[in-house]
């Protein structure tokens, strides 16, 4: 069966979606991301979408359910990469991928997990929660 | 006064079905020009409607035709089905109303991305949803 290679690195887990997904692959990841983030106790989940040229209701519903997943099992969603057409369409389609996180791109996802799990309280990251409040 | 210039029939049978759907529409939309955003908008709606095809009545035909009305050319795609039919269309095309378990987006949503949408069904016949893009629209 297919399926999406999902990749660990340190407290994170990385998702490069490089083909258009079909629902039963969709779902797959879903379940997949979730066992994973058991199994490796990862703080952070991060999904590539940039080569995705569409995302339609149910893709989406699947990316919220990722996030919404991860956050009860205190892990943090970012999705990555989406192209500007996807983005024009998914708000025109009104959905508004509630409760997770995006960035522009795989170095900003990076570093916003990074600043996410920083101010969970891992203790050495007091220059991030510095910044924190420096942008806000 | 719509002109057709060219169609193409595909039957969807199951969900392996939807992405080669979806690259011969945007084969289509690509041939005239359609812009990229267009092209994704007209996709996605196509998606929706391929997966209520499925959901809804196991599958169905569709026809993906190259239309031209004056001096303007757009993608035309018909989807038919012999499924259950739907006893309600002005409630199934408000926003959130579901009888499955999705986000009830599928039909409002793919009639918000397209230019033209027309849907006809009669209940224990089937359904029969046509949408048009134009390529500048």
């Amino acid at each position: 069966m297919d399926r999406i290679p999902i990749l660990q690195m340190g407290k994170f887990l990385l998702v490069t979606i490089q083909v258009d997904l079909y629902d039963r692959l969709a779902l797959n990841l879903e379940s997949d991301l979730v066992q994973m983030v058991s199994k490796t106790g990862a703080r952070g989940v991060l999904i590539d979408i940039s080569a995705l040229s569409i995302v339609d209701s149910f893709m989406g519903r699947i990316i919220g359910n990722i996030g919404s997943m991860s956050k009860i099992m205190d892990a943090e969603t970012v999705v990555v990469g989406m192209q500007p057409a996807v983005a024009i369409t998914l708000v025109e389609l009104g959905l508004e991928l509630k409760g997770v996180n995006t960035a522009l791109n795989v170095e900003r996802g990076m570093a916003l997990l990074n600043k996410k799990i920083g101010s969970s309280g891992d203790g050495d990251n007091q220059e991030d929660q510095q910044d924190d409040t420096g942008t806000e | 006064m719509i002109l057709v210039l060219n169609k193409d029939v595909m039957a969807i049978g199951n969900e392996r079905d939807v992405v080669p759907f979806r690259n011969r529409v945007k084969e289509h939309a690509v041939k005239i020009g359609m812009s990229l955003v267009n092209q994704t908008k007209l996709i996605t709606a196509a998606s929706e409607l391929v997966r209520n095809m499925l959901r809804y009545a196991n599958g169905g035909v569709t026809n993906i035709e190259t239309v031209s009305k004056g001096r303007e050319n757009g993608i035309r795609l018909t989807f038919l089905d012999k499924g259950p039919g739907i006893k309600d269309i002005p409630q199934a095309m408000k926003d959130g109303f579901s009888t499955g378990k999705s986000l009830g987006l599928g039909l409002p949503g793919a009639r918000r991305l397209v230019s033209e949408f027309d849907i006809v069904s009669s209940p224990g016949k089937g359904t029969t949803v046509t949408i048009i893009k134009w390529k500048n629209g």
